[in-house]
């Protein structure tokens, strides 16, 4: 396989831009949007205020679950003044979520800024749950507060939460992190089974009962770029990490997939045979929105944390310029792969003071800016063309088959604005 | 500690952020952790605004609790100042500050800023985002108005309006309107639109329009008590409140009351023979509490539909909800659990749901229609089109909103009358409707139908026969022809018990 590093040594050395201000992001509880549709048989109780329920109500945008399995414990004036005692009051309102929802076999109490600052110990309500509750139902606590995590984070603090809880195995194995949507997941498998990679396990799993376990002789990749606290806790259980890119593209898939195949010993031809005709519909499908995108600029601030692999992806295959590459935080032996094969140039920005970040953006004034959806309107308003970066969390847009959606995504609003044909006002 | 999966109304924080995106020249610093930053997009997405709403957020982190989150606040306070120049500041916390106790509004007044600073105390785990737009919207009020002369021309303010208001922005033109009609000038319309500047004029108007309680009436109440300006107490929704409403503001000013019912066309669309399939049909409201006590005086005496339940989730409007159950005789929901909605509406199986986009939702499942007519707001509740609920205009939107998601007059007959027909039949849906066309399949599977009541057996003749009754009113003939069974102690139903059943229910 060829080098990936950029001509010019990549990123790799770029000092980056820490900022430290008013933030622009969603908090980790948002994660519960697609981690409940991910996990069937899971619900995930919130413990926080008003307006965290307001938030997953915000964030998911319609309601279109009966029932959802998700929902706050909302605290009251009863319970800070400690006229209440909260863990009662959580236990009673457990046993009634659980006494409806029979279908419920994982339930994640999951901690925000105000259950954090009061100090609500939930680590050891979700242990006197297990306790009550087992075998059918296991309780697991991770946090999803703003004060602690931004955005996907609650996904990797999810994840982190459930690898110590796994079963040891000793078997060979490669373990994939990172929850996907089914369909990119199934293409996922179905290329390891063709390179004759295995047996291979997904964390998280669907349900509760579909065996997940980790050991010595677990290799992990991950398919997220978020998953730093994964990471650490799959290491802590003796596993061994695969450092690659992250599988966007046609390059980003087949770096990832490449990684993976070298360490199971699959043979290069193989690999080609394997990977030759998804290879080149997916170069085929970018090729028809890079059309839109090549020589453009992108200005990315930052919100999901695969600002890193994306730029790689709109730099690489797509022919886009970067100005900034703005991410919430930067992980090292996560993207460090990928800052490697960015042509040095633009900014990498860690962190935000929002609206400093946007003097930068209206002084480049780039063809696309990604953008939280809070800000996308208001930079429209201004003449920018934008791109909600909410929507690459909620989009199948890994692997082969997926990246002509994802640059489609991304040449779309810049197509759009091209089409319109309205005169100013005068 | 409250299970809550949806929720009516935000946090009280939000209400301020509404009556600060609202106005102009305001600049709102709140002390809030990171994340609380999504109730911006409810601002630039939901009701497509151009510009970020005029807050700032200290957005604080784990490492800072304990640390410096005071002089977080300070920097905040101090960086807003300097890049908006606003001509004054609110400060607040939310829910996660309220609890390190900062004390924001202290911190903001030693800063000696140059332009007033109003704090404000917003109880999160108390109180809700009603209650928030209307206490931000007094202290501004409070701190800004003062006492002035009057001006020449009899004038009003309109208060009340805000950010993400179910229709505000077409109200405000609407009432001005009818103002204007009668040779009152509008003084200033708040918070909407206006600047602090703005705010210290209040005092020059003859009197207040209160158009939405929920978030003007402590403001009113205030500028009665220590401005002496009176305020209407008609939200003038439908057309005998317009009516009212116009008559409350000549006995206020003494003026002669005039309204021009020219381009008034929902009492002849009400009266005309196509709407007779209208009379009676039942329908459960549900809103905030000024909205549903309007929308149940058009339903009853302007649509000639049948109120059988009503309520509102924000508990300051349920003394006056209640009242007006009892008017009704139906019992009042007050709650703000949308699962206790849900199921007082499938108790009651209405034919139509008058609500917020949470009804809509319960309808969608439960296979009724719904139309909005109160917030909390979605992205259709603000469309492109000139669409008040106030006023002339505005009763004439309501009766196409409420009119619109019904199957319509000759449509419902011919329904009945092609009932077996293979487009016109069950799942084909109103032709008005945009979805696909369902033919009917050739020999469907029948269900059985369920009988509502354990004890109660529905024979194959009349279940047969129940079956051809159209798909809108079945529900209604089985609840019915069961509610009847049951009275006469049967614990089966022939097609004789249909039809005597039918005879008795028959109006």
């Amino acid at each position: 396989m060829k080098d990936f590093t950029a001509s010019n040594g990549g990123c790799s050395d770029t000092p980056i831009l820490r900022e430290r201000g008013q933030r622009e992001v969603f908090c980790g509880l948002t994660s519960i949007v697609w981690l409940h549709r991910k996990m069937q048989d899971a619900f995930f109780l919130v413990v926080g205020s008003r307006t965290c329920a307001h938030l997953l109500q915000s964030a998911a945008g319609v309601m279109i679950f009966a029932e959802p399995r998700f929902g706050t414990a909302i605290l009251e004036e009863t319970d800070l003044a400690g006229l209440a005692d909260a863990q009662d009051e959580l236990d009673r309102e457990v046993d009634r979520l659980l006494e409806r929802r029979s279908d419920i076999r994982r339930l994640y109490l999951v901690g925000s800024c105000p259950s954090e600052v009061i100090k609500l110990d939930l680590e050891k309500a979700a242990e006197r749950m297990t306790a009550r509750y087992a075998p059918r139902i296991q309780v697991v606590n991770f946090s999803g507060s703003g004060i602690e995590t931004t955005f996907t984070q609650g996904e990797d603090a999810c994840l982190a939460a459930m690898v110590p809880l796994l079963p040891e195995t000793d078997e060979r194995q490669l373990l994939l992190a990172g929850a996907l949507p089914d369909v990119v997941q199934d293409q996922a498998l179905d290329l390891l089974e063709k390179l004759g990679v295995g047996p291979v396990t997904v964390l998280p799993s669907p349900r509760a009962d579909d065996p997940v376990a980790v050991g010595k002789n677990t290799v992990y990749a991950l398919t997220q770029p978020f998953l730093g606290d994964t990471h650490a806790a799959l290491s802590r259980r003796g596993a061994r990490h695969i450092a690659a890119p992250f599988p966007f593209g046609e390059e980003g898939t087949t770096a990832w997939l490449w990684a993976i195949a070298s360490e199971f010993g699959v043979d290069p031809a193989h690999f080609e045979a394997v990977t030759a005709a998804p290879r080149d519909r997916a170069r085929r499908a970018v090729a028809k929105a890079a059309e839109t995108l090549h020589d453009k600029s992108v200005f990315f601030l930052p919100d999901s944390q695969l600002e890193i692999p994306l730029a790689r992806f709109l730099t690489r295959e797509c022919g886009m310029n970067a100005i900034e590459i703005g991410a919430p935080y930067i992980h090292r032996d996560l993207v460090g792969p990928d800052i490697a094969m960015i042509e040095s140039g633009p900014t990498l920005s860690e962190g935000q003071d929002v609206d400093l970040q946007l003097d930068r953006v209206r002084e480049t004034r780039p063809d696309l800016t990604v953008c939280g959806l809070g800000l996308a309107n208001p930079l429209e308003a201004e003449g920018l063309t934008t791109k909600w970066a909410i929507e690459l969390v909620f989009t199948p847009v890994h692997f082969y088959e997926q990246a002509g959606d994802l640059a489609g995504l991304f040449s779309r609003p810049i197509h759009r604005r091209n089409v319109l044909q309205m005169e100013e006002t005068a | 500690m409250k299970l809550s999966v949806w929720t009516y109304e935000g946090p009280p924080h939000v209400g301020a952020m509404r009556v600060a995106t609202g106005m102009k020249g305001l600049h709102y610093v709140l002390h809030a952790p990171q994340g609380d930053t999504y109730a911006d997009l409810l601002f630039t997405m939901i009701e497509r605004r151009n510009h970020r709403p005029p807050v700032s957020y200290t957005t604080f982190q784990a490492r800072d609790l304990g640390a410096d989150t005071a002089n977080l606040f300070k920097t905040a306070c101090q960086d807003a100042y300097e890049r908006f120049q606003p001509e004054a500041i609110i400060v607040g916390a939310s829910c996660t500050a309220e609890l390190i106790q900062d004390d924001p509004g202290g911190m903001a007044e030693t800063m000696g800023l140059p332009v007033p600073v109003i704090a404000l105390e917003l109880p999160s785990y108390q109180r809700k985002e009603n209650f928030g737009a209307d206490e931000t919207f007094f202290q501004i009020t409070r701190a800004l108005a003062r006492k002035q002369e009057r001006t020449p021309q009899v004038s009003a303010n309109l208060i009340g309006p805000t950010a993400l208001g179910f229709r505000h922005r077409d109200d405000i033109t609407e009432v001005t309107t009818l103002l204007e009609e009668m040779g009152i000038r509008v003084n200033v319309v708040a918070p909407m639109g206006a600047s602090p500047s703005d705010i210290a004029k209040l005092g020059a108007a003859h009197f207040n329009v209160l158009m939405y309680p929920e978030t003007g009436e402590a403001a009113c109440r205030w500028m009665e008590r220590e401005l002496g300006i009176p305020f209407t107490k008609t939200v003038p929704i439908g057309v005998g409140a317009t009516r009212d409403f116009v008559r409350e503001i000549a006995d206020i000013t003494g003026l002669t009351p005039k309204l021009d019912e020219t381009r008034l066309r929902l009492p002849w669309y009400s009266a005309s023979v196509d709407s007779t399939y209208l009379t009676g049909k039942r329908v459960f409201l549900f809103g905030d509490g000024t909205h549903v006590a309007a929308a149940a005086r058009i339903a009853r005496d302007e649509m000639g539909f049948e109120v059988v339940g009503l309520g509102c989730y924000n508990r300051e409007q349920a003394r006056m909800i209640r009242a007006l159950a009892k008017d009704f005789d139906v019992e009042a929901v007050i709650t703000d659990d949308y699962l206790e909605v849900e199921t007082r509406i499938r108790d009651l199986a209405p034919e139509m749901i008058l609500g917020t986009q949470m009804e809509r939702h319960i309808g969608k499942r439960l296979g009724i229609p719904c139309a909005v007519i109160s917030a909390p707001v979605h992205v259709q509740d603000f469309p492109a089109r000139y669409s008040p609920q106030m006023g002339i205009e505005g009763a004439n939107v309501i009766f196409d909103t409420w009119v619109h998601p019904l199957v319509m007059g000759l449509e419902e007959h011919l329904l009945h009358m092609f009932r077996e027909d293979f487009e016109f039949h069950d799942d084909a849906g109103a032709s008005h409707h945009g979805q696909a066309a369902v033919l009917r399949v050739a020999d469907p599977e029948p269900e059985p139908i369920a009988s509502t009541s354990a004890e109660i057996i529905w024979l194959s003749d009349a279940e047969k026969e129940l079956r051809k009754i159209p798909f809108f009113v079945r529900g209604k003939a089985r609840r019915n022809t069961e509610h009847f069974a049951t009275e006469r102690g049967l614990n089966e139903i022939g097609i004789d018990t249909l039809y005597e059943a039918k005879a008795h229910f028959a109006r």
